[in-house]
């Protein structure tokens, strides 16, 4: 995922949580048919053992990602599909739709970076056991959702 | 009316059976539905029967939504099947492309069975 053109860097501002929030919100109603309210305990720390995530860059270079859990993913994804019954396989591909069209949404919700930001292919990783060392990482932007009673933890952060 | 043969073209396989299930909640009449995760997988699947729409993602592995249209506009019997795009592209500028090289229109995701409808259904024929 290379930009072959030099581009001019998007600063981000304090609003954009709004903004996430909203790209975030905005999917999880138009594609699970649901409202997915702001998570009571903000301060929490993201958990669940389903993480998607998404590289942008361009004019904004970074990284989003949605966890939450499986109860959850697997709630998502009967929900999107019209299914009753949820595969190993459609759990990390409902993740992986999700977190590209929170990215898609956020980052066309700006002129400037609508034509000028690119989105990798999304990677889904499974398990809770980890930690992520983006490198060169700027400002953080996490929102938490409540969703069938349990977090949804969407949180971007942008590289320096 | 008579039924359509639809190819949706997505390398995810949710994103498949979400688009075939706003194509039937659109109230359009759809019949076989042909998917294919590529864009080689699709040109495959083209040869093998034209279908009467194709629903195709822009962004996939192998064989992208673009030079899916490029390799289809080669194909003897195509050049009437509408193709619109559903793509999480932000970006005016693929989509413009996309619209130059045939496609008949776009959907942006997320999108709604409503927008499926508008985008759709003028291309083969309306909504019974």
């Amino acid at each position: 995922m290379n930009s072959s053109t030099t581009q001019t860097q998007v600063r981000p501002d304090a609003s954009w949580k709004v903004v996430l929030e909203c790209a975030a919100t905005e999917v999880f109603e138009i594609m699970a048919g649901g409202k997915a309210e702001p998570w009571s305990s903000p301060e929490d720390a993201p958990k669940g053992e389903l993480t998607a995530m998404v590289g942008l860059a361009g004019a904004l270079c970074g990284i989003l990602t949605v966890r939450c859990t499986r109860k959850v993913a697997e709630d998502l994804a009967m929900r999107m599909t019209g299914g009753t019954t949820v595969t190993n396989g459609m759990l990390g591909d409902t993740m992986g739709e999700i977190c590209n069209m929170v990215a898609g949404n956020f980052k066309g919700k700006f002129t400037n970076l609508a034509d000028h930001c690119m989105l990798s292919v999304p990677t889904v990783i499974s398990g809770e056991d980890y930690v992520m060392y983006p490198v060169d990482a700027g400002e953080s932007f996490l929102v938490g959702l409540k969703w069938a009673s349990s977090p949804v933890w969407v949180c971007l952060t942008v590289h320096e | 009316m008579k039924k359509l043969k639809v190819l949706i073209v997505d390398d995810s396989a949710v994103m498949r059976k979400i688009v075939e299930r706003s194509l039937r909640q659109a109230g359009l009449e759809i019949g076989e539905v042909v998917e294919a995760g590529n864009g080689i997988e699709a040109l495959a699947a083209v040869n093998g029967g034209m279908p009467d729409l194709i629903l195709s993602d822009i962004n996939m592995p192998a064989m992208d939504g673009l030079e899916f249209l490029k390799q289809l506009s080669l194909v003897e019997g195509a050049k009437g099947v509408p193709v619109v795009m559903v793509t999480t592209e932000g970006s005016e500028a693929r989509v413009v492309e996309a619209l130059s090289m045939g496609a008949k229109g776009y959907i942006r995701k997320p999108f709604t069975p409503e927008q499926v409808k508008e985008r759709v259904a003028p291309l083969v024929g309306g909504v019974e």
